[in-house]
Order: C-alpha cells, then sequence, then structure tokens
C-alpha cells in the first residue's frame, strides 16, 4: 500500500505502516493548522481552490477586456464625460473607412501569402531534411532558430538587410543574381512583399517541424509497398507521402491563418504601417486608432471584427480536428 | 528477399519521403552538402551575421558581415552606456517572475482538471481552451484600460501578472497528468495524504518531463512578448530588452553597432534556453499543434 516506486517521494510514503482507523497524521507545525483548516472544507470546494488563480487571471486579463471590447463598440468613448451609446455607428465607420478596408485587404493579403509560403517551404524543408542522422539534426537546429528568437530582434535584423541601398545585404545577394536594387521596405510596392518575407522566413522552420513531425508517422511499408509497385520518389511522395500529411496541412493553414490575422509586431517595427500605408495591418491601425488618437469605440469594433474573424476560424481548427481524430481512432 | 541484409539496405532506402540519406555516390554527398549549406546560410545566416557584427566595427547597415572584422567590444560597452543592462535586467525580471507564476498557476489548474471530477469541469475546459482565441493583440486596446484600473501600468507587474494563465500551458499539463496512474494517489490517500500532499509530493515530483515542456515554452512566449510591455512601459526605466531595440537603432560613436550589440543580448536568451532544452520543445511543438 505504500506509494513507492516510480519516483514517488518518501514524504507521501513516510506514514506506511499505520492501522487504517488511526487518525490522518498531520505535518508537525507549523502546517498544523492550515492542514486543519483545509481539511474542515468541503469537498466540492478542492477543485475550484487549484482553479481559482488561473479563473482570476482569465477573468481579469482575458474576459473583462473582451467584454468591455465588445460595449465599447457601441459606445463612442469620452474619458471623463460618460460614454454615449451610438449603436452600429462604430461598426459602420469600420466598414467603410478606405483605411480600415485597405487595412483588411492588406492583412488578408499579408495572412494567405505568409501561410502559404511558409507551408510550401515548411513542406520543402522538411523533405529535405527528414532523418535521424546527427547531421541532419544539427542542420535542423540552425535552419529552426528564426522561430525561438524574439519577433523584435528578428524585425531589427531585417530591417538592417533589407538597407535599400545598392550594397544592402538584400541588395548585394539581388545582384549576384543579376535582379534589384530594390527598396524593399522603403518601397510602396515592394514592402508588402518585404514584410511577407521575413514571416515565412520565421514560420517555414516552425512548419517544417510539425511537418517532420507527421512525416515519422506515415506507414513506412506504403513506401515499401509504392517502390515495390515500380513508383518514382515524385509519385511515391504524391501519393503516399501528401495524402498521409493531409490533416497536417489543415491544421497548419488554420493555425497560421489566425496568426496572420492578428500580426502586429513585426510590421510595427518594420515599417509601422507605412511606407504612405502600403502596409497598414488591422492591428496596428487600431493600435493607432485606440491608444494615438484616442478613438477607442472605433478602435474597440475593429477589434470585435479581428475576433469575430479569429473564432470563426478557430471553430473551423476544432472541426478539422474533430474529424481527424476520428480517423485516427476508426 | 535474399538475406537480412539486402532486406536492411531496403527499409533504409525507403525510411524517408526523399530518400536522400541513401545516394551514397560522391556526387551525391557533395550536392547534399552544398544543399544543407545553403540552407543554413539562408536560416542561420542572418542571425550569424548579428553575432559576427556586434563584435566588429559596424556602423552602417551595409558593412553588415558574416566574417569578423576588426574585432572588437566597443558596440557592447555603447550598448551598456545606454542602460541596456537595465533592459536586459527588467527582461529577466519578467521572464522570471512570469514564468514562476505561469507555472504555478498551470501546474494547479491542471491538477484539478485532469484528476478530479466535478460539476461544472466541462465549461471550465471550454472557458479555458476559449481563451485561446483571445491573444493580446485582439484585447489591446480594452487590456490596456484594465491594467491602468489594476494600477498595473508603469510597473513591472503590469508585464508579469497577465502572462500568469496560458491555456497551451494549463492543457499541455493537464494531459500529461491524465497518464498518472491513479493507483499512486490512493494508496497516498489510504495512508492520509490530503489533496494537497497528494499534489504536492506525489503528483508533481511525476510532471517533471511536462515541467521542462511548459517551462520552455513559457520562457520563448516571454520572453518574445512585445505588444503587452509597450502596453505597460510609460518610462524608459521599464523596457524590456526586446522593447528597447527600437530606441537604440544608432549611436553617435558606433553607429548601428550599438542595435547589433543589444539585439544579440536581446537574442541569445531565448535561443540558448532552446538549444539547452531540444527534446523539451519538441514534444511540446508536436502536442501543441497537433493533437492541441
Amino acid at each position: 500500500m505504500r506509494a513507492t516506486g516510480s519516483g514517488a517521494p518518501a514524504t507521501a510514503a513516510r506514514p506506511g505502516r499505520r492501522p487504517l482507523s488511526a487518525p490522518p497524521v498531520i505535518p508537525a507545525a507549523p502546517g498544523n493548522r492550515r492542514a486543519r483548516w483545509r481539511r474542515s472544507l468541503p469537498n466540492w470546494t478542492t477543485p475550484w481552490l487549484f482553479l481559482a488563480p488561473a479563473l482570476v487571471l482569465f477573468g481579469l486579463f482575458k474576459f473583462t477586456p473582451m467584454w468591455r471590447a465588445m460595449q465599447m463598440s457601441f459606445h463612442e468613448v469620452r474619458p471623463y464625460l460618460g460614454d454615449r451609446w451610438v449603436g452600429w455607428a462604430n461598426y459602420q465607420q469600420v466598414a467603410t473607412d478606405e483605411d480600415f478596408l485597405a487595412a483588411i485587404g492588406h492583412t488578408v493579403v499579408l495572412a494567405l501569402g505568409q501561410t502559404g509560403g511558409s507551408i510550401i517551404i515548411g513542406l520543402l524543408l522538411a523533405l529535405v531534411l527528414e532523418g535521424s542522422t546527427r547531421n541532419l539534426w544539427i542542420v535542423r537546429t540552425a535552419v529552426f532558430l528564426p522561430t525561438v528568437a524574439a519577433m523584435a530582434v528578428v524585425a531589427e535584423v531585417w530591417r538592417i538587410l533589407y538597407y535599400p541601398a545598392g550594397d544592402g545585404a538584400m541588395n548585394t545577394i539581388l545582384s549576384w543574381l543579376g535582379a534589384g536594387p530594390s527598396q524593399f521596405l522603403n518601397g510602396q510596392d515592394s514592402s508588402l512583399l518585404s514584410v511577407m518575407g521575413v514571416g515565412i522566413w520565421r514560420g517555414a522552420p516552425y512548419d517544417m517541424m510539425i511537418f517532420i513531425a507527421g512525416l515519422a508517422g506515415v506507414d513506412r511499408t506504403l513506401y515499401e509497398a509504392s517502390a515495390a509497385d515500380g513508383a518514382g520518389v515524385l509519385r511515391r511522395i504524391w501519393h503516399v507521402t501528401l495524402p498521409a500529411l493531409r490533416p497536417v496541412f489543415a491544421i497548419l493553414f488554420t493555425l497560421a491563418a489566425i496568426r496572420g490575422l492578428r500580426v502586429f509586431t513585426e510590421i510595427f517595427l518594420l515599417t509601422n504601417g507605412g511606407p504612405n500605408g502600403s502596409t497598414e495591418v488591422l492591428m496596428t491601425l487600431i493600435y493607432k486608432l485606440g491608444l494615438e488618437r484616442g478613438e477607442l469605440g472605433v478602435a474597440a469594433a475593429g477589434s470585435m471584427i479581428l475576433l469575430l474573424a479569429t473564432v470563426l476560424l478557430t471553430l473551423v481548427v476544432q472541426g478539422i480536428r474533430a474529424r481527424a481524430n476520428r480517423q485516427v481512432t476508426r | 528477399m535474399t538475406g537480412p541484409r539486402k532486406t536492411r539496405g531496403r527499409a533504409e532506402a525507403l525510411d524517408t519521403a526523399l530518400g536522400l540519406g541513401t545516394l551514397g555516390s560522391p556526387l551525391a554527398k557533395v550536392g547534399r552538402f552544398v544543399l544543407y549549406a545553403a540552407l543554413v546560410f539562408v536560416f542561420a545566416g542572418p542571425l550569424l551575421a548579428l553575432l559576427v557584427s556586434s563584435f566588429s566595427r559596424v556602423t552602417d547597415p551595409t558593412s553588415l558581415t558574416l566574417i569578423p572584422t576588426e574585432l572588437t567590444l566597443d558596440n557592447f560597452r555603447a550598448a551598456f552606456k545606454r542602460d541596456v543592462l537595465l533592459y536586459l535586467m527588467n527582461s529577466f525580471l519578467v521572464v522570471g517572475g512570469g514564468l514562476l507564476l505561469q507555472i504555478a498557476v498551470s501546474v494547479s489548474a491542471a491538477y484539478a482538471l485532469a484528476r478530479k471530477k466535478f460539476p461544472g469541469l466541462r465549461l471550465v475546459f471550454l472557458l479555458i481552451l476559449s481563451t485561446m482565441m483571445l491573444p493580446e493583440e485582439v484585447l489591446a486596446i480594452p487590456l490596456s484600460l484594465v491594467l491602468s484600473d489594476l494600477n498595473l501600468v508603469g510597473s513591472l507587474f503590469g508585464m508579469i501578472v497577465p502572462v500568469g494563465a496560458w491555456a497551451f500551458s494549463i492543457l499541455v499539463m493537464a494531459e500529461f497528468m491524465k497518464e498518472i496512474p491513479l493507483e499512486l494517489e490512493e494508496a497516498a490517500r489510504l495512508d492520509g495524504a490530503g489533496d494537497f500532499r497528494i499534489f504536492w509530493s506525489v503528483v508533481l515530483p511525476l510532471c517533471k518531463p511536462a515541467l521542462g515542456v511548459i517551462g520552455i515554452f513559457g520562457f520563448t512566449m516571454i520572453w518574445d512578448q512585445y505588444l503587452l510591455p509597450l502596453l505597460v512601459a510609460t518610462d524608459s526605466q521599464q523596457f524590456t530588452l526586446p522593447l528597447a531595440l527600437r530606441t537604440l537603432r544608432s549611436d553617435e560613436e558606433v553607429g548601428i553597432g550599438v542595435l547589433l550589440a543589444a539585439s544579440l543580448l536581446a537574442m541569445l536568451p531565448s535561443v540558448l534556453a532552446f538549444i539547452a532544452m531540444q527534446r523539451q520543445f519538441m514534444r511540446g511543438l508536436t502536442s501543441g499543434a497537433i493533437k492541441g
């Protein structure tokens, strides 16, 4: 009956030999009074005591702000004067304002481009770097570093690499390839693409790792079977590997799209929406409206739209996951 | 199948989708090496350039280099003169406090979710899951109001307390705790241990592997925080290092060298933590993204 073995600590096993009817051994003071107090609590409170810290923090920093965003989105927020109910006016403004529409457009383009680019390059990386040798492990670790470096660092490094002069780092590489020079972040036509490039550079290694985990689950006997049927590498990938990875694709796509919708830090640091609004996304616009221009109601309405899009996409992910799980258990 | 050796050779050939590793000709080996080198150059190159250049005399963006030239510590000296040590200290305080709080909160909530049956369990679970749809970015504006109501603006606590509860950590931890055999708990209960004793001295010590996972994830997540410190900091005295980078883009003496030195210091902690705990990181990555 003693809780020994597999790392269970001695403290739990200490009272071991005592007859079951004896009163529980309570650790000596100072824990004594506390232990008795705990024991006097009714049983149903225990799980709630354990949950309390998490629930309080979520309540304060997730659900209260959500509730206030909902409220503010229907009000003209006037500090010290009291809020004025304006109905759907804030939403109307968001839906008709050119800046907002442009920002929504940039956000969607950026999210789709980064998501698609990361998945394609991530898959290629995974196919090339799949395997268990030590060399591959080192290469994978090196390739993965952009994902763990802080976004602020990544943004500052890329601001330097994208330096628009002819002898900036990226322009030098472009000139080796016989192209360029480009204005990168400073050009209205190239800024969004440049930001997208940074997103893909940081997102592809992440996708690679997920794909590699997925590849490990592909049934090796299917490879054998396809080889026995005389299929080459390309047909093997097309008919065996890719179908097996389908659930991974779906999840990566939706997760990355959700992340893409709320992109903020990289834009804020790389271009802050410029030049001339060409990289303004929803979050940078909301930030400027809310915290710099004090139009809290409109900013809140924008946030609510973003939230709604996120919720919808998340439900899609959950649906896909449920289906994938059912397939696995079947 | 003529013999064991041949069978094994085939199995190896088909161990990966592409089968690159099995091409044995010298040309293939060179090709493989070139390919790997190119990938490392593209993905790790910029960060390596940051490492090398921060120790070199690099004053403007066009002289960023992968090859050390004129090694110097001037960049770091200039950075320290501009309070980078203070920012680094702030960052460590935030990540230390935030991570401790996050682990304590996650472990405690996970215990209730994984080991207890009570009315409302499903609702609480859904509630926690739903917070994954409410990232700081989306809530930034009202969050800044809540933070100021709670008097958390202008203090490092404002960057620590809100990261205390993170659904990912709670769910990973709960998933792990479900696997611990119930008999251990029952044995301790028969020995007279209460819930808190069981939690502390039976369940928790068995959760060490999962603690590693949520520890490394929490560390990189908090270190990467940008918007929250941006909302909270009212004065450069409260800047974390990632937040401060924007204010260090150039220096009279060393030009962008000061930014390079500060960026390197902001990059190293999360990168080193990742390299040290890579196995745990990969475990969290696959559990978080695929199984959820």
